[in-house]
């Protein structure tokens, strides 16, 4: 989890979401349906978003999670969150930890994504307040940052 | 003068903390010894009940209390003249999703099976789930007050003669239409944490809107002093109006918190989000209009009838809006609006973005499109040649400060080549075109009162850190952001160097809430009246110790210096100590009431704003004949915000209201199945919302008008810009297709019944054909203002 070995005991029936939250106090991971339909519960297993309101712990053995409390990095932003916070992405911020993760998935394996690609990669994860524009802007920057990072 | 703050494109203060996970929301909260809250709601539409029996639930191991309606027995509501609302229904329930009983118990799962273990009996009533019906059955009733059988409210006002206008008209056209009810659908569950203490005071964290009025209910519910009770508004996960009621689960939370001497929580469930809502109020208009040859308006006649849902809510204000704001747009000498608000067995409507003005804006601008049509008339000149004069009195007594329709219009006429496309693309194509008003907060409180609508006061530390206190809510708009901004623009600071504490009633004055599109306005007002008395404070000290005339020093980039020698200044901090010396602590309070409004009417009080904010708006779009699917290639949007205090954050509101008035025009829908009452698509699967794949381009044109009642002129930009967007749609569709459908939302399915129609040789139309014959009370008849007393005629 977010690099760290939790050792934990909790009830079969708890979602992961459930696990992170109420169990490891890991807020940041939030929940507007709990059944799978808005995106907002999304974390990364193994690098792939995963919602994790429909996940079980118990499959979950030996794989490595990545909520949006480990995305900071020696407590410096990911590019991906100064983007979302310098182009207005972020409104409210329910949504927005869940479409930090997504994008980042897409990121990692597209670094230079198209505006449709970008779209279609979040169209998992529902926003009510930015009609999404300033969130497609954002991954933009996210990437091209990330892009000369690299370079 | 050149701002330094004001205008830029800054990251809210805010932002950085919710991309990391660092923000706390109410459900995110967890106390020691905490019990988890869930309530037993009314599975039946309309029901007395006869007994409830919750001993089998109290017996269960694990809950620590189960209270029913007998425990809160005190009904509240929003407004004071609709205080119809049980925190548990004691007798009869009057919709599916009604609280009945609720229980507090160590975890959510004992919580729900204590639940499944409280017996109700329950009479059943019919159930009345249409307007028709609850007008029709008056001998079924939803509730024992209003203004006629299931009538909650009914509006008749008259300015001018209408009749003799439209005697005078050259031509007269009346038409009919129909908004559905949709819902807010944020995406966080409101949720609610209280915690009572050994000394009796009560705290509440909620995510609210509105946590005075939530206090007030708090106060009133529960029987408590107010000065015991402390409403903290988490921040708020998605609101759009559904989180301005004082809620249900507030009042339970507290009250089990109460008995159980232990912290409670509740979070609702998607589902019950959909019951609870307070959404859009569906909405049947009629509208009948005189104009002369060349579309000038002489008299406008509007009747609404609102399906209002099971409760009060903000339902008698909703009805007065579907009327209020006609006139603001185009000058219209003579107008007449009757309203009515009836009570169904459905889920209570309310506030949501744009509150009872996007229906009869609807109805409005595409009833205009006709009337051009029908008289060969170019649609933006016609409206065009008739926009508001500002500073003007409307025929309804509003008061029109700023207006930069013309220069909106403009803009997007010319962006999107609307001349060039208008009735000339191939078929399947098409451009709509529509404008709208909205206000820049109610003119009026919600409770009678001769207090501030908003009040900021701030600190300032030794260090020169600025503290901003306001009891103003950040639902996401970045409220809490643009005090920052102004406070920081006015004392010459940085917003990193301000924090801002909000939404506290221990802690901030009073703000009434983040409705009404009031908060930049107002709150905005009152921390420029509260920075610049601490300013005063700052060059007086300086002014001394620089030995340079107070007139002549300036606050810039975290100095005060002499404008005429830069050179010669001091650093703020410096200067705050200074002036600490020389005058004590420093504290400034600012507050903010709108200019009193010169309508003297019952009903005056809706409509009334410092400012109204005015939008244009063309969009594009390609409708496939085939299968009725409605694509929108693009929006071109204009707004007149007074001034942009930050264009990202006014930019942010432009695309998410489009967004929002796309979903309603195409296929946002709040439906009910026939008798039962039961909500046909309650999650957010079935509820369709637009995702990313269905959001077009928007190119957005910010418009600057300073307006003299504005903080640095800046009117509202949250609401508005959804206005124009639903009619527009059912605009370029006709354009594309020839089919009009005057019933939103524009589905598939009603473009293929028009396109059928019209191969039947038909008109092509799909909407509502007639509207319930109703007995209007004698209107109540307004003298218009004077200008408008010797009003256009046919010869003049």
């Amino acid at each position: 989890m977010n690099g760290e070995q939790h050792p934990l005991a909790v009830p079969v029936y708890k979602t992961l979401l459930e696990v992170l939250r109420e169990d490891l106090h890991l807020t940041g991971t939030k929940h507007g349906c709990e059944l799978g339909e808005c995106g907002a519960c999304t974390v990364l297993v193994d690098g792939e978003p995963v919602l994790s309101c429909l996940a079980l712990p118990i499959e979950l053995e030996g794989r490595e999670i990545l909520t949006i409390e480990g995305l900071m990095e020696g407590g410096r932003p990911h590019p991906l969150q100064s983007a979302f916070a310098e182009m207005g992405a972020v409104q409210c911020g329910y949504c927005t930890p869940g479409i930090v993760l997504s994008a980042k998935a897409l990121l990692d394996r597209n670094p230079m994504p198209t505006r449709q690609e970008i779209a279609e990669a979040l169209s998992g994860n529902l926003c009510r307040c930015t009609g999404y524009i300033q969130i497609l802007d954002a991954v933009e920057r996210a990437g091209a940052r990330m892009r000369e990072r690299r370079s | 003068m050149a701002f330094e703050i004001i205008g830029k494109p800054l990251p809210k203060i805010d932002a950085l903390p919710k991309c990391t996970g660092e923000t706390r929301y109410a459900d995110d909260l967890q106390l020691p010894r905490m019990l988890y809250a869930k309530i037993l709601r009314s599975p039946h539409a309309h029901a007395r009940i006869r007994r409830i029996d919750v001993s089998r639930a109290r017996a269960l191991p694990g809950v620590y209390a189960v209270i029913t309606g007998r425990d809160l027995p005190t009904r509240f509501g929003i407004l004071p003249v609709s205080q119809d609302e049980e925190a548990l229904c004691a007798e009869k329930v009057r919709f599916v999703g009604d609280p009945v009983a609720a229980v507090a118990a160590t975890d959510e799962w004992i919580a729900e099976e204590a639940l499944r273990l409280i017996d109700v009996e329950y009479e059943l009533l019919p159930a009345l789930l249409t307007l028709e019906e609850a007008l029709r059955e008056s001998s079924v009733r939803i509730h024992d007050y209003g203004d006629g059988p299931n009538i909650h409210k009914m509006i008749s006002l008259e300015f001018g003669d209408v009749e003799e206008g439209f005697a005078q008209a050259d031509y007269v056209r009346e038409d009919i239409f129909f908004y559905a009810g949709s819902t807010h659908l944020p995406l966080e569950q409101h949720a609610a944490v209280a915690q009572y203490g050994p000394d009796g005071k009560l705290t509440l964290w909620s995510s609210t809107q509105t946590p005075h009025y939530v206090h007030r209910a708090l106060a009133k519910v529960l029987g408590l002093p107010p000065s015991h009770i402390r409403v903290i508004a988490t921040p708020v996960g998605g609101g759009f109006g559904g989180k301005s009621d004082p809620f249900s689960h507030e009042i339970v939370v507290a009250k089990l918190a109460m008995l159980t001497g232990r912290p409670v929580k509740i979070t609702l469930t998607r589902e019950e989000v959909f019951y609870v809502h307070r959404g859009r109020h569906p909405v049947l208009m009629w509208i009948k209009t005189g104009v002369r040859r060349d579309g000038t308006i002489m008299a406008m006649h509007v009747r609404s009838f609102l399906d209002g849902g099971a409760y009060g809510s903000y339902g008698v204000v909703t009805a007065y809006y579907t009327g209020a704001l006609q006139t603001v747009t185009y000058k219209i000498p003579r107008y007449k609006f009757e309203g009515v608000r009836v009570f169904t067995n459905k889920p209570p409507c309310g506030p949501k973005r744009g509150h009872g003005t996007p229906q009869p804006r609807f109805a409005l601008e595409v009833h205009l499109d006709k009337i051009a049509e029908d008289l060969e008339l170019d649609p933006i000149e016609m409206r065009r040649r008739q926009i508001v004069e500002a500073p003007s009195l409307t025929v309804n007594w509003l008061r029109i400060s700023s207006c930069g329709l013309r220069a909106c219009i403009d803009r997007v006429v010319e962006a999107s080549g609307f001349r060039e496309k208008f009735r000339r693309l191939p078929f399947g194509h098409g451009v709509g075109f529509a404008c709208s008003t909205y206000l820049s907060g109610a003119g009026l409180p919600i409770y009678w009162n001769d207090m501030p609508h908003s009040g900021v006061q701030i600190k300032i530390d030794r260090g020169g850190g600025v503290t901003v206190f306001c009891g103003s809510t950040d639902i996401g708009q970045g409220s809490d952001s643009i005090l920052a901004y102004i406070v920081a623009e006015v004392l010459g600071i940085l917003p990193e160097d301000i924090r801002v504490v909000t939404a506290d009633t221990d802690l901030t004055p009073v703000d009434l809430g983040s409705y009404s599109s009031r908060v930049t306005v107002m709150t905005g007002n009152a921390a420029v009246e509260a920075a610049e008395k601490l300013r005063r404070l700052l060059f007086r000290a300086a002014a001394e110790r620089l030995d340079v005339p107070e007139e002549q020093l300036m606050a810039r980039a975290r100095r005060i210096f002499d404008q005429a020698d830069p050179e010669r200044g001091l650093d703020f901090a410096e200067a705050a100590q200074l002036a600490e010396a020389r005058f004590g602590t420093l504290g400034a309070v600012g507050s903010y009431k709108p200019p009193k409004s010169p309508g003297r009417y019952k009903g005056a009080g809706v409509g009334p704003s410092p400012s109204y904010s005015y939008s244009a708006c063309v969009i594009q779009v390609r409708v496939d004949p085939e299968t009725g699917f409605v694509q929108v290639e693009k929006v071109w949007i204009a707004h007149d915000v007074g001034r942009v205090i930050n264009p990202r954050l006014v930019e942010g509101q432009i695309h998410g209201s489009v967004y929002m008035g796309l979903g309603e025009a195409l296929m946002e829908e709040q439906t009910f199945r026939s008798r039962l009452g039961l909500h046909k698509a309650p999650s957010m699967l079935d509820y369709k919302s637009p995702t990313p794949l269905e959001m077009p381009e928007v190119e957005c044109f910010l418009i600057e008008t300073d307006d003299p009642n504005g903080p640095f002129g800046a009117k509202e930009a949250g609401q508005g810009p959804l206005l124009p967007v639903p009619p527009a749609v059912a605009n370029a569709v006709y354009d594309a297709i020839g089919v009009r459908v005057d019933e939103l939302p524009i589905t598939p399915e009603k473009i293929l019944k028009g396109l059928e129609d019209k191969a039947r040789g038909g008109s092509g139309r799909v909407g509502p054909k007639s509207i319930p014959s109703l007995a209007w009370p004698e209107p109540i008849r307004v003298e218009p203002p004077p200008e408008w007393r010797d009003v256009p005629t046919r010869s003049s």
